[in-house]
């Protein structure tokens, strides 16, 4: 096993019932670089997260983390994982009853025993590094869904975790939060050293801010390589993504009997 | 559809409800399990209460009112004929010591109360914060059941005392203040023929009991709801038919084993 890698996914397939969401699929995620996994609706990218996080188990396969496997069953071990794993989820996931200052300090109030003075002056540096420190005090009503995300991001990253995980960060934001999302993303990587794993279908902006890019698509890795490589490879259905084709191996239609014969024109 | 069919169709439909049994009973373990970290954040749990507790007073103290009112004029109606009116003061308390207060406050809270706290949950877990908290490494069980779970349990027997005491206070305004009883009989009565643990004890046992069951089918409900729009409706209508005819079958039992033998 590759020493530099924090995660590594060993040959995992999962699915509900008969249907599979991933098969047989290997990834290495290299420590301190932003890795983006990319791939249309429904093509099993979140699920990926949760697997790493562990709420969800592999039918096949291991995952491990810094070394460590990955067991669901061992409730103890998968809490001490992920202290270490900051997570962003798609809506952001703030808890509504509490102000945003208390969304961030949330974590560090649960896991540390850190004096209040500590707390508030960690918080305010986190929301700084978002830009929202004069937003501490608002409720996340009062956010738009950008500043709700960056928020979530200020929260994700109270603990200094090791990992990052994005879900869908650039999801429903306007040109100007997208450019602060991305910006963010590598920036904070950078930073804090952290590893960062973004999921997301947003060609340009995973590109842009990646370092290594994995493309997949019906369960599988149909694409690898630096967003350069991913961006020159002539595989038919990397090709379909990343150019945003709406017909091509993966089909405009859902399965469905024949056209003329639903219509009963025989 | 044969008779093979119909039997496997039953088959399935109880291995289903024994599993939802079984699931539901392995939940309130964990929650009990993780009831003592509601006491390690105190803060969460005097919120809860105030939440489900002091915001119930006014709907409990109105019907607890009118419950009383009620309960003295068709007392009188019935006492008056074997010329036992006196006994009014001790029929009303009575039964609502015994009866009315645990089980209409065990009726209201599931109404007012536990749906609040369906609905919460089940929109929590739709906005992901659950599953965010649970990766936050933070158990939702600790940090948001219990502490709602022990408020609920604490505030159900003040509240059915409040609502007892709301309708005594009833009773001897319809029957002192307005038939014209006579007060020392009404609270003499009373004070000889109530006991402190064969009523009242035996009442907060029952309010105690139904505070468990209804504040745990609340949580339960709002917990494994579907996360949509639908979902925490229908959760919400479940916990109030749930809790209900929890409350109601439970009372009987309750009152069964605790007034069977006669003093």
């Amino acid at each position: 096993m590759n020493n530099d890698a924090l995660v590594q996914i060993d040959h995992v397939t999962f699915g509900y019932d008969q249907r599979v969401i991933l098969s047989d699929v290997t990834l290495t995620f290299p420590r301190g670089k932003v890795i983006a996994i990319m791939g249309g609706s429904g093509c099993g990218k979140t699920t990926l997260l949760r697997l790493i996080g562990g709420t969800l188990t592999p039918q096949k396969g291991a995952i491990s983390f810094d070394g460590q496997p990955v067991n669901p069953r061992d409730r103890d071990g998968l809490y001490r994982l992920r202290r270490r794993v900051g997570m962003l989820f798609q809506f952001g996931a703030l808890f509504t009853d509490l102000t945003v200052f208390d969304n961030v300090a949330f974590p560090l109030r649960e896991h540390t025993r850190l004096p209040p003075a500590m707390i508030r002056a960690l918080v305010l540096m986190k929301l700084n590094a978002v830009g929202l420190r004069g937003a501490a005090y608002l409720k996340p009503a009062d956010l738009s869904g950008g500043m709700a995300r960056r928020v979530a991001l200020a929260r994700a990253i109270a603990l200094d975790p090791d990992l990052i995980m994005y879900d869908e960060p650039f999801a429903g934001l306007d040109p100007i939060s997208l450019g602060v999302a991305a910006n963010l993303i590598r920036r904070l990587n950078d930073a804090t050293g952290a590893t960062s794993l973004v999921v997301s279908h947003d060609v340009r902006e995973c590109f842009k801010i990646s370092d290594y890019v994995y493309v997949i698509s019906g369960g599988r890795i149909v694409g690898r390589g630096t967003p350069d490589e991913v961006q020159a490879s002539d595989d038919p259905e990397v090709r379909q993504f990343i150019l945003g084709e709406p017909d091509g191996p993966v089909k405009f239609h859902y399965p469905a009997r024949d056209y003329a014969a639903d219509l009963e024109l025989h | 559809m044969n008779a093979a069919d119909r039997l496997a169709t039953l088959g399935v439909r109880a291995l289903d409800v024994m599993r939802g049994l079984g699931h539901s009973a392995f939940f309130f373990f964990e929650l009990l399990k993780s009831a003592p970290s509601a006491l390690r954040r105190l803060y969460l749990t005097v919120a809860q209460i105030h939440s489900i507790g002091n915001r119930s007073v006014v709907i409990i103290a109105a019907s607890g009112l009118a419950v009383g009112f009620v309960l003295a004029l068709q007392g009188y109606y019935t006492l008056s004929r074997y010329g036992a009116a006196e006994s009014l003061g001790l029929l009303v308390a009575l039964s609502l010591v015994r009866e009315l207060g645990p089980v209409v406050t065990a009726l209201l809270f599931a109404g007012r109360a536990g749906t609040s706290l369906t609905a919460e949950i089940g929109l929590m877990k739709a906005g992901e914060q659950l599953a965010a908290m649970e990766m936050m490494a933070v158990d939702p069980k600790a940090r948001v059941l219990a502490p709602r779970f022990l408020a609920g349990v604490l505030a159900m027997p003040l509240l059915a005392a409040m609502f007892s005491a709301v309708g005594i206070l009833g009773g001897y305004v319809v029957g002192v203040l307005m038939i014209g009883i006579d007060p020392g009989a009404f609270w003499s009565q009373m004070q000889a023929g109530v006991d402190v643990w064969d009523d009242v004890g035996n009442g907060i046992v029952k309010s105690v009991v139904f505070g468990i069951a209804c504040t745990f089918i609340a949580l339960y409900q709002g917990y494994e709801a579907q996360a949509t729009p639908e979902g925490v409706a229908q959760a919400t209508t479940r916990t109030v038919v749930v809790s209900s005819l929890a409350v109601l079958g439970l009372d009987f039992v309750l009152t069964a084993l605790m007034f069977s033998t006669p003093h």
